[in-house]
């Protein structure tokens, strides 16, 4: 019996296992011995953060599904008695509805951290690209998840962005008759919601996770100086600039973890509507086809986007836009191919175009939870255009350009939507039109022609061979 | 895998020939979880024509009735109001009715109705589908003193005319649509039926 595995079994109750199952193998390859940089900072801790925010939500949404009841008629009292009768159903939902807009918070900041530090390059694409996946994703199961208290805003914002679908042409109306299940958003829609919501695309999110984190492990994580680690080993293979996952940082993310909870749970018990952009009054009101609220915005983390579906008058070509703008996120490695990863060593010319994206990105979120007026409207378009010219700029900035090659992109550039000016051109809106022109203009002026002149704003710098903290 | 006396060709076209015929085994058993999210026989009946009485309609009035969970006004126009219709022509996207989807063959006209006075229109908004709100006073202060009556979306801001047609440079890019619907009698409109039967 004690054959050819006894060198294996190291006895004990592991080895017993370690024989059936690679337990001890799992842990060292993805915590006791991976290797991370020991430089990280503070913007590191969004990863593991996000795999805390999703271990809330699937807690809190297996309780919210013991007492919620998926129909038409019943919701919406569900969701009350949640909040009213069920022992500490109020906590258990606002934990929920709370850990809907902090996975977006988080995730936010996780790909903006990404994109602060070259993350997305190479050998990181496909990291990139489950990622932008799982955003996807997270925002369906968001979305999804929306409709089911089934409340007056529920119920139009669903039937706003299910009609979208609507504007495609000549299949349009059958799709959104087939996505319903019915000739308008019914019980029929709402089950199917509900299907999707607890299970499909969790289920697709967790798969999802797991190939991103494998990505990640196979390459290794980058770091703020963007710096390979393992270019440089010691004699047993060990990166010198890297240190164990475990305990390293597993106790550093404690600390973030900390910080993290008295944050959700400051707004879990201090606003949990945070003034309505978590939970909206309307939703309060239980659904009714027959009557429209007056201004139906999306929930915070969709107006950036939905701001680009506004920007555009014709509706599919919207619905095109406001693909795009998410669309092109999978395309961000093959866009940026300035080799230097890390903003701190790229031009100051690449850091205004990121702080630019910022604010444009923030400013269209803003403005799609507004009414439109003509300042707003005019305000939308020219924030979207500067959205898609941010990714312009990346590729721009991806070496020096020439001269030439800089003053007639940017004159093309200019030319294009001035010509599209001049042809929505209103005496009457002159004045707005041609003060809000100045904003993309005053961008790439600043960020394609100023270093032009003066050349030290157009260099990125030397990058370090070792990481520096 | 043995390799020997082993005729590729052969193993090729089995492995092939098991690959399509399991592939479209697949494609049949999709067919029918693909179905099943399409409205079921319930929701199909639920979308049976209703009867409007519009003898009681004031003039200017409008009244709402639920076809399909769907907002349908019933509106009795003033003579001022219809008066205005020909004047906003030139401010209107579609002012002849020539989109033929948004209305039936009989509702094609100025007025865009089967009698002048009563108009019927789904009330949904073109773009996205939000129910626009009555604005039927003429030269409405918010409105802009040539304000002729009609729809304002309360959404994304598009306006309508009295006969449901959109103005130009609007988020909607299409008229309101108009039902199939017909007279029974003088005073009862059957909505959901076209005059010789069809239906939508």
């Amino acid at each position: 019996m004690a054959g050819n595995t006894a060198d294996k079994i190291q006895g004990g109750v592991l080895g017993w296992v370690d024989a059936r199952f690679p337990l001890s193998q799992l842990w060292n390859e993805h915590l006791a011995q991976y290797h991370a940089p020991k430089n990280f900072n503070f913007w590191y801790y969004f990863g593991s953060l996000a795999l805390l925010v999703l271990v809330i939500q699937i807690v809190t949404g297996i309780f919210l599904t013991m007492f919620f009841k998926p129909d038409a008629e019943l919701a919406f009292a569900s969701v009350e008695y949640i909040m009213r009768d069920v022992e500490w159903g109020w906590l258990i939902r606002y934990m929920h509805s709370t850990g809907a807009s902090f996975f977006f918070v988080v995730v936010y900041l996780h790909m903006f951290r990404a994109l602060l530090y070259g993350s997305y390059k190479k050998p990181r694409e496909l990291i990139w690209i489950f990622g932008v996946l799982i955003y996807i994703v997270l925002m369906a199961e968001a979305f999804a998840g929306y409709l089911l208290p089934w409340g007056q805003m529920s119920y139009w914002g669903a039937q706003v962005i299910v009609n979208l679908f609507a504007t495609i042409p000549y299949i349009g109306p059958d799709l959104v008759t087939w996505i319903r299940g019915d000739f308008l958003l019914s019980d029929a829609t709402l089950t199917r919601f509900f299907a999707l919501h607890v299970i499909a695309l969790p289920l697709v999110l967790l798969l999802l996770i797991v190939a991103h984190i494998i990505a990640l492990h196979e390459v290794g994580s980058n770091n703020p100086d963007g710096v390979e680690i393992k270019a440089n080993k010691d004699e047993n293979g060990v990166p010198r600039d890297g240190i164990r996952f475990h305990p390293y940082y597993t106790v550093k993310d404690l600390v973030g973890v900390g910080v993290f909870l008295i944050a959700f749970f400051a707004v879990v018990f201090f606003a949990p509507e945070m003034g309505g952009l978590f939970l909206k009054p309307a939703n309060m009101i239980p659904a009714d086809p027959l009557v429209t609220p007056d201004l139906i915005p999306p929930v915070w983390y969709f107006t950036s986007f939905y701001s680009v579906l506004r920007a555009v008058p014709d509706p599919f070509l919207g619905v095109v836009a406001m693909g795009a703008a998410v669309g092109i996120l999978f395309f961000v490695p093959w866009i940026d191919r300035n080799p230097v990863k890390s903003i701190r060593y790229r031009s100051s010319a690449h850091k205004l175009n990121l702080a630019v994206f910022v604010v444009t990105f923030v400013f269209l979120g803003y403005l799609g939870l507004q009414q439109v007026t003509a300042l707003y409207g005019e305000l939308t378009l020219r924030f979207a255009v500067m959205y898609f010219l941010f990714f312009w700029l990346l590729w721009f900035h991806s070496k020096e350009r020439s001269a030439v090659f800089t003053l007639v992109s940017f004159v093309l550039l200019v030319g294009i939507y001035s010509f599209y000016d001049y042809t929505r051109f209103d005496p009457a809106n002159a004045q707005l039109l041609l003060t809000a022109w100045l904003l993309p203009t005053a961008y790439l002026f600043v960020t394609m022609v100023v270093p032009l002149f003066a050349r030290s704003l157009g260099r990125d710098r030397p990058v370090p061979e070792r990481v520096t903290a | 895998m043995a390799n020997e006396g082993v005729s590729r060709g052969r193993r090729r076209f089995l492995v092939a020939a098991t690959s399509v015929v399991g592939g479209a085994g697949g494609v049949a058993l999709a067919a029918p979880f693909v179905a099943s999210l399409q409205p079921s026989a319930r929701a199909q009946a639920a979308g049976a024509p209703v009867e409007v009485n519009v003898s009681q309609i004031e003039p200017g009035q409008r009244i709402s009735v639920g076809w399909r969970g769907r907002p349908v006004w019933v509106v009795r126009r003033t003579p001022e109001m219809l008066d205005l219709l020909p004047g906003i022509r030139d401010r209107l996207r579609d002012p002849d009715s020539e989109q033929v989807a948004q209305q039936p063959e009989y509702a094609r006209n100025p007025h865009r109705s089967i009698d002048p006075e009563i108009v019927v229109l789904i009330g949904l908004c073109t773009h996205l589908g939000c129910s626009p709100t009555y604005r039927p006073e003429i030269g409405a202060a918010e409105m802009g003193a040539d304000w002729a009556g009609g729809w304002l979306c309360g959404c994304h801001g598009s306006r309508f005319d009295m006969a449901g047609r959109v103005y130009r440079n609007m988020p909607a890019a299409l008229n309101l649509e108009v039902p199939p619907h017909h007279y029974l009698s003088d005073d009862v409109i059957l909505v959901g039926e076209d005059p010789d039967g069809g239906t939508a």
